[in-house]
């Protein structure tokens, strides 16, 4: 019956593939092989649920394929069954599968039909990797997907600035939520010596005696978890980027930001429950970003005048709610309610134009014309202060713009004076010196040595927000972030004394191939629009979509996502470093975050 | 604009607000001439200024012109002559060759947007992404008819007074910095003052002001036009233009100082380049000149194939010129273009039924009240103000409610609960929709505009009975001379039919904020329902009857006038008051209905050939049903294609056009020139077809050519914004104009307006004002004289009439129309070059 698990993945993986065939006037075909998968997915899903039931709702688990395996490390797919993912899953399958549906006429003649389809589909594959993941490694690889397709669509009208601009704000906190997660598997490998799995949380002797010993580890791991989960939902303080991600067509607004995506954060908490009951100020921490995100988030949607932002934050507001209902250990509760806020906001969204006229006729007959109520009294100022904030959206966006992304545009300007030709040839001969060490690693004082590592990951990090911060040539962010990955290798390498040669063969092979790609791209684009640079937005994917998918199939590749050599990489990279270097995983940890940043906005950019 | 020039505030604001778009709020679609602040000049002349000022695209790229010539939509005879008209004989094969291979540097290097685009070059600062969405958020709070739960504090002083009474009551503020906040305290602030802090030379502000505005020409559009007609929201607020550059100033420094340190340089300090007057003339090119040629070929290969059917179809059908004088029944549509397929049907389903056109609010000017609302309807043309006033009572139904629309599920208690209860509710609902799309109270329904069950305040009998300034209904005199003058216009004056029907129209659809834009344009963009029935009770009235017989217009007794609506989406009728049928007419009625509906059914399938979700071969009633699903279904974007397509206006008998298959491109209005021989209805005939048919041609002109500009780009990801405009997310401009998905249709032509009378009679009558000749000499529209004696045409051209022969050689004659509907072909890709084939030619048919 396990084996049965693995079937939900490769359907909607089938259908992705499938309807990558197909050219995009063939919309009966593109739409037809989209809802026909996830239809089918949605018919199996219930049988296997049926049949799931006649079993007394056992959890089920399935250790499906091994990636790598090493004497301490082994990476390997894992699914799990449980009530939790039976609820997800079904509720997934019929929302994705209606708005399929819906979406067939909708989009009717669109430039970008069959990405759409493509797209959506990928979603609902991530959204099943997540849902079905049996342990952390295989979430991870759902939560990256899924952050992926939401990119691409928010920014799916790219020849306007604006969803440009606001599938990069979202993607940047995604990719801070990815962080927090890539931070917790670092913590669980050096604690655990091995790859967690969800079953294993659910053996709680093991996990108490577990926590006891590494209590501040496990706060740390934790609290990335929750920051995780946080963005995800569009939690306070991350609220902000959820209004602004419905850039694409309604329908896809609705399925991902009214009800699927949104929803992940909560299954995250769901899922590591065990793990967290028994740590108090972490679970004290969820409900208390579950009540302010809901009382900040109600304030909010109650001044919002336009009627997407307004669903936003009502359903935000709800989320927050069941944060709540998730500390609290109501888990059948919290189930059931986001089932219905999410059927709900998805139904709001799709009907949201509809708003107008019958609202609008509403008024016709049910006008009252309002008094103008002024206060000068304390409670009319505080009144009025509360709505001014909530127009402002208590200044989310803009303390998030201050906190994160300016101090490292900051540095990323200050050290714009070597973003030249000298400075790439520097940086490349420093590192054909780097290498030399490397080699005669073993005459090398330890001290030497442990500067020099903290040293290249320096390096590697000022590489890439130099491409993050590049205002003109594609061309030379991109051989910034080439050469910041070659850096970071370097110094992980340096400082491993037992460096497995075949670890870094296996994350080179997956750089320099995409390396290569991306600049043969810029190189072919150049040819074609020479006036390309980075501080405008060009929609080229209009004009050369063969272009635009092997750029994003080199940038996918560059920013370690899952199945990509690349991805496997990271994960031993950051296996090798030890539990105590703490400067060099920030600088890492902030190299990988600028470095997806910077990618995606040469892609988003340019194409 | 020297810089010695000084700088006049209000000036300044009364040209912005003559140049920025100007869109009412979406309840009201009026469609109009999107660049009506250029009509003063000649067409060609008018669109590249506005291009060269504003970087608007001006006609289709050249490439796309060339498309068109090698998929023969262009044709070359026409091509030739008009280049040989324009350029001679001796530069020809130059001319020509430029037209056909020249290549040219299209680039629009505009003026709109050069100098603010400094503090981008110069300091690194994209101020319209610091300052717009805080300003938009407050203007649309401000604005709002009914989406938030907590309204804008609004004060009756108007905008930037409650803005003030706002940032003054409260523990916080909107801005950054201290000097914004100041500024906006300081008694008397004028723009002069906040202009040279942000700009600092003075003869750099008008220009600095255009590039502001037209950053967010969207929503100064929307402001400027609720200043000039507030009463155009319900819940009217007072703004103005002004306000709102004041507001924008203030955040644009708060910005500049947060940024740039205090006592940041104003931006034109050490300008190099001179300031730029946008309006300085616009030299001519050569490129300009090719154009005009390729613009002019598009126009003329179509219309010389019409005229062409039009002079065959009129040779044909002198023969048989002898119409039955017994009617089976008369029914007067609308001069909509949507309504001219089921005119034919209608004639051919019965031999004996005559069709009429003309503005579809049948020459009756009112405001409705429907029962118990709380706001009147205006249902007339948009530049005319009425005096009436006629009111709904009595009516026997409910309004129903849909509780999806409740405010209680963005609370958080509540939307607990909503979550539990409506949120199960609504996935059921959307497996519905699926399955079976029905009407419910969350669409907007044409049928819904008027109860027909209800009673209407037609006649007034105590010319006291006011209400609010408006004479509740019309005296016997009123109505006399609304009757008459119709009558007279269309030339229905002998040979009454027993019944004649008023049929108006209106448009249902499901989630779609621009459904005013597809309802009746003489109505003010609302169904013409309660027009219809109000005309219909008038000719029935006996004292009317009476007075009209004074007047030389006798209607038998026996007959009797019905109004009804036609829903142009959903394919449907509706008839009102047919139980004041006599009894025999109560049976013709029955017939005439079954006609109707056969009509229905053939009108029907002719829309669905351009429906890529309907099957135009199959079952006539399963096409039907599926063209009445599309109005309800809320993924259905194109739930009917509107004006899409419209091109021709024939003004004259229906005989020149009866038989001449024009693929619903052409207005059609009645008038008969032997009962107007002076000329004298002819100017009130002619009066409403620049404002009302050339405006609508003229907005599908521009949204067409530059959807990104002046048209709404593709309506999949709008939000509705305030219940009156709709943007692109939270954070973008309102997008005025209309929809790509209701443009892809349309070949981007002007108005073609054939009159059947003599040249010198049309002169007369467009002369007559200076407002209505401006859309003829200044070339918006073309207008054509169909000679009633000779059967030539001429064309109207510099204030004088040109003889013109057809090119085309014979237009094919098709027995059965629908065999060419079926076997035509739907467009590969939305490209003009694509999207034109699905125009078919014109062709005769019996």
């Amino acid at each position: 019956m396990e084996q049965m698990l693995q079937l939900f993945i490769w359907i909607p993986l089938l259908g992705f593939f499938i309807s990558l065939f197909f050219n995009n006037t063939q919309e009966k075909q593109i739409a037809g092989v989209a809802y026909t998968s996830v239809g089918v997915q949605l018919i199996g899903m219930l049988v296997f649920i049926g049949w799931w039931a006649v079993h007394h709702f056992q959890t089920l688990h399935l250790k499906h394929f091994v990636f790598f395996k090493e004497e301490n490390i082994e990476i390997f797919l894992e699914f799990y069954f449980d009530k939790t993912t039976a609820v997800f899953s079904v509720l997934g399958a019929f929302i994705t599968f209606l708005v399929l549906v819906f979406s067939k006429y909708y989009l009717h003649r669109d430039a970008g039909y069959k990405r759409f389809f493509n797209t959506i589909l990928l979603f609902f594959f991530a959204f099943n990797v997540a849902v079905f993941a049996g342990n952390f490694e295989t979430l991870f690889i759902g939560w990256e997907f899924l952050g992926i397709t939401s990119f691409l669509l928010i920014a799916f009208y790219r020849d306007r600035y604006l969803p440009v601009k606001n599938a990069l704000k979202t993607i940047s906190l995604y990719r801070l939520g990815d962080i927090g997660l890539i931070l917790a598997l670092w913590t669980s490998h050096h604690i655990w010596h091995e790859n967690i799995t969800f079953m294993k949380l659910e053996n709680t002797a093991l996990l108490s005696t577990h926590i006891e010993t590494h209590y501040n580890a496990v706060v740390f791991l934790l609290a990335m978890v929750v920051i995780s989960a946080t963005i995800k939902s569009a939690q306070f303080p991350f609220s902000s980027w959820l209004p602004r991600a419905m850039e694409g067509p309604t329908t896809s607004s609705a399925v991902f930001y009214g009800s699927l995506a949104v929803h992940l954060g909560v299954f995250l908490l769901l899922r590591t429950y065990n793990y967290w009951d028994s740590v108090f100020p972490i679970k004290v921490a969820i409900a208390l970003i579950g009540i302010t995100t809901a009382i900040i988030a109600t304030l909010i949607a109650r001044v919002q005048s336009t009627v997407k932002t307004q669903i936003a934050y009502s359903s935000i507001a709800q989320i927050g709610l069941m944060f709540i209902e998730v500390a609290m250990g109501w888990h059948i509760l919290v189930l059931i309610h986001l089932s219905g806020n999410a059927l709900l906001r998805t139904y709001q969204l799709l009907v949201s134009p509809s708003v107008l006229g019958y609202r609008i006729h509403d008024q016709f007959f049910n006008f009252v014309p309002k008094q103008p109520i002024h206060s000068q009294l304390m409670a009319g100022k505080l009144k009025n202060s509360i709505y001014l904030l909530s127009i402002k959206e208590w200044n989310m966006d803009a303390n998030l713009k201050s906190v994160f992304w300016n101090p490292l545009k900051y540095v990323g300007r200050f050290f714009y004076f070597v973003s030249n030709k000298t400075g790439i040839i520097i940086f490349a001969f420093i590192f054909v010196a780097g290498l030399l060490l490397f080699t005669f690693d073993d005459h090398i004082p330890w001290q030497i040595d442990q500067f020099l590592h903290i040293f290249f990951a320096f390096v590697g990090m000022i590489l890439t927000l130099l491409a993050f911060v590049e205002k003109e040539s594609p061309m030379k962010a991109w051989l910034f972030i080439i050469l910041s990955q070659l850096y970071v290798v370097l110094s992980v390498a340096l400082l491993n004394d037992q460096y497995q040669y075949r670890e870094i063969l296996i994350y080179f092979s997956g750089l320099f191939a995409s390396g290569i790609l991306g600049v043969s791209i810029l190189y072919r684009l150049r040819k074609l629009e020479p006036h390309l640079g980075l501080d405008d937005f060009y929609g080229s994917i209009y004009r050369h979509p063969g272009l635009a998918g092997i750029f994003l199939v080199a940038c996918l590749a560059f920013v370690g996502l899952p199945f990509t050599p690349s991805f496997i990489g990271l994960d031993l990279l950051y296996s090798h470093i030890d539990h105590d270097e703490y400067v060099l995983v920030a600088f890492l940890t902030i190299a990988f975050l600028v470095l997806e940043l910077a990618v995606l906005r040469i892609y988003a950019r340019l194409f | 604009m020297k810089s010695s020039q000084h700088f006049d505030e209000t000036h300044v604001i009364h040209l912005l607000r003559h140049y920025l778009p100007s869109q009412t709020p979406l309840k009201d679609f009026i469609h109009h001439n999107s660049l009506h602040a250029f009509q003063h000049m000649k067409f060609y002349e008018g669109i590249f200024k506005a291009s060269k000022i504003f970087g608007y695209q001006a006609t289709l790229p050249l490439v796309d012109f060339r498309k068109l010539y090698a998929v023969k939509r262009i044709k070359e005879e026409i091509l030739d002559r008009i280049i040989l008209e324009r350029k001679g004989e001796q530069t020809f094969s130059e001319w020509k060759h430029h037209v056909l291979y020249t290549a040219y540097d299209e680039h629009i290097d505009y003026r709109i947007g050069r100098l603010r685009s400094y503090w981008k070059s110069k300091h690194h600062l994209d101020l319209d992404n610091l300052v717009q969405p805080l300003l938009f958020r407050i203007l649309s709070s401000y604005l709002d008819q009914g989406i938030a739960l907590w309204d804008f504090p609004v004060h009756a002083e108007g905008f930037l007074a409650s803005f003030k009474s706002l940032e003054q009551n409260g523990l916080v503020s909107f801005f950054k910095t201290a000097k914004a906040r100041k500024l906006l305290f300081q008694e008397g602030i004028s723009l002069t003052q906040l202009l040279e802090i942000v700009v600092g030379d003075e003869a750099y502000f008008e220009q600095y002001l255009f590039d502001q505005q037209f950053s967010h020409r969207g929503w100064s559009g929307m402001v400027a036009t609720l200043e000039q007609k507030p009463e155009s929201l319900l819940d009217t607020r007072k703004i103005t233009l002004h306000d709102v550059i004041v507001l924008d100033l203030l955040f644009e420094i708060d910005h500049l100082e947060n940024e740039l340190g205090k006592n940041f340089k104003p931006l034109c300090t050490d300008c190099k380049q001179p300031p730029l007057n946008l309006f300085d003339e616009v030299p001519s090119t050569e490129l300009q000149e090719v154009l005009k040629i390729w613009q002019d070929a598009f126009e003329w290969s179509y219309y010389d194939e019409v005229l062409a059917g039009i002079q065959q179809n009129i040779s044909l059908r002198t023969v048989d010129q002898a119409i039955p004088e017994q009617k089976s029944f008369q029914s007067l549509f609308c001069i909509d273009e949507r309504e001219c397929s089921l005119r034919s049907y209608v004639e051919k389903m019965d031999a004996n039924a005559e069709t009429f056109g003309c503005p579809g609010f049948f020459g009756v000017e009112f405001y409705f009240q429907a029962e118990h609302a709380k706001f009147y309807d205006k249902l007339c043309p948009a530049p005319v103000t009425p005096k009436y006033l006629i009111k709904e009572y009595d009516v026997p139904e409910k309004r129903k409610h849909d509780l999806f629309y409740t405010d209680k599920t963005h609370q958080m208690a509540s939307g607990f609960l909503s979550a539990l209860t409506f949120g199960f509710w609504a996935g059921f609902r959307l497996i519905k929709n699926l399955w079976k799309p029905k009407m419910s109270p969350a669409i907007s329904n044409a049928f819904a505009h008027m109860n027909e069950q209800g009673k209407l305040t037609i006649e007034n009998k105590d010319p006291k009975d006011v209400e609010n300034g408006l004479q509740i209904g019309f005296t016997i005199e009123e109505m006399t001379t609304r009757v008459e003058a119709l009558l007279n216009g269309i030339g229905l004056l002998h040979h009454f039919a027993p019944i004649v029907y008023v049929v108006a129209h209106g448009s249902s659809s499901a989630n779609n904020p621009h459904h005013g834009a597809h309802d009746c344009g003489a109505c003010s963009g609302r169904p013409g329902s309660v027009n219809a029935r109000v005309f219909a009770a008038m000719a029935n009235h006996p004292e009317v009857r009476t007075h009209l017989l004074a007047r030389g217009i006798e209607i038998p007794a026996t007959t009797q006038f019905v109004g009804a609506l036609h829903d142009t989406a959903a394919d449907e009728m509706e008839y009102f008051d047919v139980a004041l049928l006599h009894e025999a007419n109560q049976m013709a009625h029955l017939q005439h209905k079954n006609t109707f509906e056969n009509a229905l059914d053939l009108n029907a399938k002719e829309r669905s050939r351009r429906f890529a979700s309907i099957n135009t071969k199959g079952d006539l009633k399963k096409i039907r049903k599926a063209i009445k699903e599309r109005s309800v279904s809320l993924f259905e974007p194109r739930p009917e294609l509107g004006h899409g397509t419209n091109t021709l206006c024939i003004v004259g008998n229906r005989q020149i056009s009866k038989g001449v298959f024009l693929d619903r491109r052409a207005f059609l209005n009645s008038y008969n020139y032997r009962s107007d021989g002076a000329g004298k209805f002819l100017t009130g005939v002619m009066a409403p077809l620049g404002p009302v048919c050339g405006g609508i041609n003229l907005e599908y002109y521009f949204s067409r050519i530059d959807n990104y500009k002046l048209g709404a780009g593709t309506k999949l990801p709008h939000n509705v914004v305030g219940l009156f405009g709709v943007a692109n997310s939270s954070d973008g401009d309102l997008r005025p104009g209309l929809p790509w998905q209701m443009i892809e249709v349309h070949d981007p032509l002007r108005l073609l307006i054939i009159v059947e009378h003599f040249p010198k009679i049309i002169l007369q009558s467009i002369q007559s004002s200076p407002a209505m000749y401006e859309w003829y000499i200044n070339e918006w529209v073309h207008l054509i004289s169909l000679n009633p004696d000779t059967k030539e045409f001429t064309y109207f051209s510099n204030g004088q009439f040109i003889p013109y022969q057809t090119l085309s050689k014979e237009i094919h004659f098709f027995k059965d129309v629908h065999s060419l509907l079926e076997a035509a072909q739907e467009m590969k890709t939305n490209h003009i070059a694509d999207a034109t084939q699905e125009n078919l030619p014109v062709i005769l048919h019996s």
